[in-house]
């Protein structure tokens, strides 16, 4: 098992024509079963054509008509990405993960507030995010896939390259994971890591997790508070930015240290006050696991 | 984005939030007339820089002639203003506002920005104004009240007056403090800004309440719906090594260190900078190339962390997923050779094509000092880093024993000197690039099949990581 997707989950891409999506549904779709997971496309001006045989519809509501699809990815350019997330939630979609990068967080609070207000069931991950990878199973997003392996441990992190540096370093260990989920870079999104970390908790097939955090808001720090009093199984945290000047945007939209609050130092303390093993060696994160396992 | 305070009361000016009346000013005279315009017998010489503190720093004075307004806008125009956030060098200073002086009675604090947690713009305020408001946060939060705004709604007539109420306005004011609060929200909605704060906001002895300070950002990422906000940029405030790496698509932020770091992505880049600093050396610099570093910003991005003069040493760290390690290896290569690379450089490549990016270096010719991992590379590099320092120290002691007598007269000129041979050096780099490049064209010819393959795949991606 795994958590969010797996190989029977149905992809439909949001953006499939443009060129990342077009790049991206290429890879996706010849990682494992991604032959089967992706079945549909969506642009309202090219409905009725096909993207290499994936079909595309009108809408995202017609294409989970005629194909079944229960999650979608998003490509679509950042004008446009939060109304496209929109449009998913509107469909009854399980899940959208939105990789769109520079998404305006006044339409990101939008687009938050609609979905709470309506209590709407779909999750969102991202924006600003690698994706979600099942391995052995199904790619959704940008990340690389070769450098996965299946198996138990759970990864769950809001940068994209650090995750590949996580998987990696695992992958060597011969430790295989069962879901890597990258939750996005953005000050306001969708699943955060206490969200995560629950379903990791919930699953079966998932004996530890990875956390990695960075510097700005208090997401880690709140995630850590669950995890001290329900976690079941050990979590290895790292956070990058402790050289991270105040006041400095490191790049993702929300890696910012402000008001003295979202230090890497801060939250390190408080994740192992939470009984988190933490590492302050990202290049141990790997290693790290490997000995809370045993 | 940041802009200045007087473009930030514009701003406020359009949106009904009162201001006093002044006028922006870039030289003395200009100062002057402004002061003659507004008319009156008390006047505000403020020094717009973009960071905060001014006051404190010496950058705002009040005049009470037209002679003092002259006096304090020659001296405050061209000042190296040092604040706690400019950093030990200061700021200098480019432009003036001149406002008509205010009758003070209290001073409060306003401020907006968005909540990660609710996912909401929060309204912060408090009746402790003028200070630092950081600090009234940590000594005496129950001094700071907030109201978290519903994006549907904006922000209420009962938010407000509840605001209004406890930070201590006076019922004569009450109605027009409850409208400046609405308004503010409408301005900082309506510009897609994420920070707003008025540092003082005064009640003055007639009832009033005046945004007395003003100090706006924007969401980056929405600056493409916003081209008046856009057109406020100035770039004599920003970094220019950061404003160049911007035209480049690059991520860079200079830090005080000497390892320079060139990283794909941001959590990595930061983590790089972490590690480097585990192993006892600093970096001098954030870099995120991003997902599709080309040749062309891999080399921007080799001169924008080599004309920081404090760099001694580069890492570069690439974890090639989609992109490849030997689309990245070329593009290092040829960065190197083009800025005639003369620091130690470590590199750390690791994912696809891991071998062949590794063979590349090795067999450019290159002194590249190739590392496994992330800690084996920043060993490496405070390494190198240590073995060029020795040898710099041993020679400066013997200089200065050699001349005792002149020390204290010759460094400022010596400098000069230095300065003036770094100039001609840059010269003679510049030509020495352009005719590399010439060259590197016709080597490109003879081994057209490896960089044909580089640039086609390069034009096919899109957003990597």
């Amino acid at each position: 098992m795994s958590i969010l997707i797996d190989k029977n989950t149905r992809v439909v891409t949001q953006g499939i024509t443009g060129k990342t999506g077009q790049f991206h549904t290429r890879t996706s779709r010849a990682y494992a079963f991604g032959n089967d997971c992706y079945v549909a496309g969506v642009n309202p001006k090219k409905a009725g054509e096909d993207f290499e045989g994936i079909p595309i519809f009108a809408s995202v509501a017609e294409a989970k008509e005629k194909t079944g699809v229960n999650t979608s990815v998003i490509y679509v350019p950042p004008p446009f990405a939060a109304a496209a997330i929109w449009e998913a939630v509107e469909a009854d979609l399980d899940l959208v993960i939105c990789i769109t990068e520079g998404i305006p967080v006044r339409d990101m609070i939008e687009v938050r507030d609609r979905m709470r207000k309506q209590g709407r069931r779909t999750l969102l991950v991202g924006p600003n995010c690698p994706g979600v990878i099942t391995p052995g199973e199904i790619k959704i997003g940008i990340m690389p896939g070769h450098i996965h392996k299946k198996g138990r441990v759970g990864v769950v992190s809001r940068s994209g390259t650090l995750t590949y540096e996580a998987v990696g370093q695992l992958t060597e260990l011969g430790i295989g994971q069962s879901t890597a989920v990258g939750i996005g870079g953005d000050p306001v999104n969708g699943l955060k890591h206490i969200d995560v970390m629950k379903m990791f908790n919930d699953d079966p097939d998932t004996d530890a997790v990875i956390m990695i955090g960075e510097i700005g808001g208090s997401d880690e720090e709140d995630a850590a508070r669950w995890v001290k009093d329900n976690m079941r199984k050990p979590v290895v945290g790292f956070i990058a930015g402790i050289t991270a000047p105040p006041g400095k945007r490191m790049g993702h939209a929300g890696a910012i240290i402000s008001g003295g609050k979202g230090t890497a130092q801060e939250k390190l303390e408080v994740m192992e006050a939470c009984g988190i093993t933490v590492t302050r060696n990202p290049a141990e994160m790997g290693k790290t696991l490997k000995r809370v396992l045993k | 984005m940041k802009i200045h305070e007087y473009q930030g009361k514009e701003i406020f000016r359009k949106y009904g939030v009162p201001t006093p009346r002044g006028y922006a000013a870039f030289g003395v005279d200009e100062a002057v007339d402004a002061a003659k315009k507004l008319g009156g017998d008390v006047w505000v010489v403020k020094a717009q820089i973009h960071a905060g503190g001014r006051g404190k720093g010496g950058g705002v004075k009040v005049a009470k002639s037209l002679d003092e307004v002259r006096r304090w806008a020659s001296s405050i125009l061209g000042m190296q203003l040092k604040t706690h956030q400019t950093g030990p060098e200061g700021q200098t200073v480019r432009r003036l506002l001149i406002e008509e002086g205010a009758d003070i009675r209290k001073e409060l604090y306003v401020g907006m920005v968005v909540d990660r947690g609710t996912q909401k713009v929060v309204l912060m305020a408090s009746s402790e104004g003028g200070m630092d408001i950081e600090e009234v946060a940590a000594k005496t939060p129950e001094k700071i009240h907030k109201a978290f705004i519903d994006p549907e709604l904006g922000l209420t007539d009962a938010q407000a007056a509840e605001i209004v109420e406890k930070i201590g306005i006076p019922d004569a004011a009450r109605p027009e403090a409850v409208d400046l609060l609405k308004r503010l929200y409408k301005a900082f909605w309506d510009t897609d800004a994420s920070l707003a704060e008025i540092n003082p906001l005064v009640l003055t002895g007639d009832d009033r309440v005046i945004a007395l300070d003003a100090k706006l950002n924007f969401d980056d990422n929405a600056l493409f719906r916003h081209p008046e906000i856009v057109a406020m940029r100035d770039l004599d405030e920003e970094d220019p090594l950061e404003v160049e790496a911007s035209k480049y698509d690059l991520n860079y932020i200079s830090l005080d260190g000497e390892i320079g770091c060139m990283v794909n992505g941001a959590g990595l880049a930061m983590a790089t900078m972490d590690t480097i600093k585990l192993f006892g050396g600093s970096p001098a610099n954030f870099l995120d190339v991003g997902g599709g570093a080309t040749t062309e910003k891999v080399t921007a991005a080799f001169k924008i962390m080599l004309s920081n003069p404090k760099v001694k040493a580069i890492l570069v760290n690439i974890f090639g997923g989609i992109m490849k390690c030997d689309t990245i290896a070329a593009g290092v290569v040829a960065a190197a050779r083009e800025v005639k690379l003369s620091v130690p450089l470590v590199v750390r490549m690791k994912g696809t094509n891991e071998d062949l990016g590794k063979q590349i270096l090795r067999e450019s010719g290159l002194p590249i000092i190739s590392a496994d991992n992330m800690a084996d590379a920043a060993q490496k590099v405070v390494a190198a880093l240590k073995k060029t320092k020795p040898a710099k120290k041993k020679t400066k002691p013997a200089k200065k024993k050699a001349k005792p007598a002149k020390e204290t007269a010759k460094p400022a000129k010596k400098k000069a000197v230095a300065v003036k041979k770094k100039k001609a050096a840059a010269v003679k780099k510049k030509k020495a690039a352009a005719v590399k490049k010439k060259k590197a064209v016709t080597k490109a010819k003879t081994r057209k099949p490896v960089r044909k393959k580089a640039k086609s795949k390069g034009a096919k991606r899109g957003k990597k990581k």
